[in-house]
């Protein structure tokens, strides 16, 4: 049985190594959430809207995102970006590429509910209006639509904030890399891989709590 | 831009061609010198047979939990088992799967000795398979809980236990509506093991990693890689399509194909 000995995680550790990963990771989180909403919203409007040349190319991207692994899509953002602009890219930089264009196609798939969720009497209304399809969506579907995919949006975002971690596989400095740099440095790799864990576990526990509170919230209003 | 496929008959010892660049598929001869196809082959073999061990591990472990967290809480033993469960789903889904390899990997085996003995694609097979079990606990209590509440107090009625009401009337019931999501689970599962290159185990991301910087031709090498993965979770899709077919209860579930566009 081996002890732990957790005295050598002190303040000194925790700012040289551990914040600059957390930013990253949290950065890098915000960045491809905003970016992936973005991006998912209109995918989804291309698959729902009617027109081949539209439905095709969003629902292959999203299919085929869906069905890679994301450290491939890692790996192949990371190999084809420098052959595309013809120059080397940061790990940071690529990272960040990659998850926009990577949760896009899940958040794509989010938005598409969200929207069929709302009843089409709303977009009737709204056509009789005689609202263009661009008003009627800007002004009447998505507003209730995003409403009620905040929950889902949100836990998305906490499974992306796990899937962070996995730019481990081009070196990007995140949390994880923090942990295990400051464990390498240390000596003390076993107490921060668990330091890693609880610290993760702390970030999403908490917020998936957020989460159900506000699900709860947005169910009595409705 | 053309793709060199060439790359899969080359040795990768030296980068020559080899002779009989398919044999190794069709065992029809042994080549001395493995080339890049005898490694990728190999490595995808890596990749099911982790997936296959975390798909046993998930699936026993998540359909307890999650079948635990459905029981009445009308005995304190009961109630401790759903905190239990409540708690191994908090847990094992709150920690990225990277960091839960790792812990595996590099944690656990100095706290429970024996496990040091295990092979590195154990470990990351149990880490995967009980990070996915969390996920399939909660399939399976949305699956039990998504079942009309007369189904149960049915079976109370004929004077079955708690134990004979899951085993006769709702776990069969329930085991069936769940198959669509739990198809998706193994899908991600496939995907996920991807992570065992971090702690080295030669599956096929590894393979990726490696033959593209030997070989500098990624494109093919990657194609080649993210196609096997693609197959992987394909094949898994149909199978269990073929399960829901073949287990499905006439006029109970319906496929709802409900019309999306607005």
């Amino acid at each position: 049985m081996l002890s732990l000995d957790l005295g050598f995680y002190n303040w000194e550790l925790f700012t040289n190594y551990i914040v600059k990963g957390l930013l990253f990771s949290l950065q890098l989180t915000l960045i491809a959430t905003i970016g992936g909403i973005i991006v998912g919203t209109f995918l989804a409007l291309m698959r729902l809207s009617g027109k081949p040349f539209l439905v095709y190319p969003a629902t292959i991207y999203v299919n085929t995102m869906r069905s890679i692994p994301l450290v491939m899509v890692i790996l192949w953002f990371f190999l084809l970006i420098p052959l595309l602009i013809g120059k080397p890219i940061g790990a940071d930089l690529s990272a960040a590429i990659t998850f926009i264009a990577f949760e896009a196609a899940f958040f794509s798939e989010i938005v598409r509910a969200g929207i069929a969720s709302i009843p089409k009497g709303q977009s009737y209304a709204g056509e009789a209006l005689g609202m263009t399809y661009g008003q009627n969506m800007r002004l009447i579907v998505l507003p209730q639509a995003f409403r009620n995919m905040i929950p889902v949006l949100m836990t998305q975002t906490i499974i992306l904030f796990q899937d962070t971690s996995l730019v481990y596989a081009i070196g990007a400095y995140d949390l994880l890399k923090g942990f295990e740099i400051a464990g390498k440095n240390y000596g003390r790799p076993i107490e921060t891989y668990i330091l890693a864990a609880v610290t993760y576990f702390l970030i999403c526990f908490t917020l998936s709590k957020v989460v159900r509170k506000i699900q709860s919230r947005i169910a009595i209003i409705r | 831009m053309s793709l060199d496929l060439g790359v899969f008959c080359k040795n990768t010892l030296d980068g020559e061609a080899v002779d009989h660049c398919f044999s190794a598929i069709f065992g029809l001869a042994h080549n001395s010198d493995p080339s890049y196809l005898d490694w990728l082959l190999k490595a995808w073999g890596w990749t099911l047979a982790v997936a296959a061990i975390g798909l046993i591990i998930a699936f026993t472990v998540g359909a307890v939990m999650g079948t635990l967290r459905t029981l009445p809480t009308t005995s304190l033993m009961n109630r401790w088992l759903i905190r239990l469960a409540t708690t191994w789903v908090e847990l094992f889904r709150n920690i990225p799967i990277l960091v839960q390899v790792f812990l595996w990997y590099h944690v656990i085996p100095s706290f429970v000795l024996p496990l040091k003995s295990l092979p590195s694609y154990w470990l990351v097979s149990i880490a995967l398979g009980f990070f996915t079990s969390a996920r399939i606990a909660e399939q399976v209590r949305a699956g039990i809980q998504s079942l009309p509440s007369g189904q149960t107090a049915a079976a109370t009625a004929l004077g079955l236990t708690t134990a004979q009401s899951y085993r006769y009337v709702i776990l069969p019931m329930a085991l069936r509506i769940m198959i669509p999501p739990l198809t998706s689970e193994s899908m991600n599962l496939i995907k996920n093991s991807s992570v065992a290159f971090a702690v080295s185990v030669p599956e096929l991301t590894l393979f990726a990693m490696q033959a593209q910087e030997e070989t500098s031709k990624g494109i093919e090498i990657y194609l080649a890689v993210t196609l096997l993965y693609a197959l992987s979770a394909f094949a898994v899709n149909r199978l269990m399509n073929q399960i829901e077919k073949r287990t499905r209860v006439p006029g109970f579930i319906v496929s709802n194909d409900a019309n999306l566009a607005h």
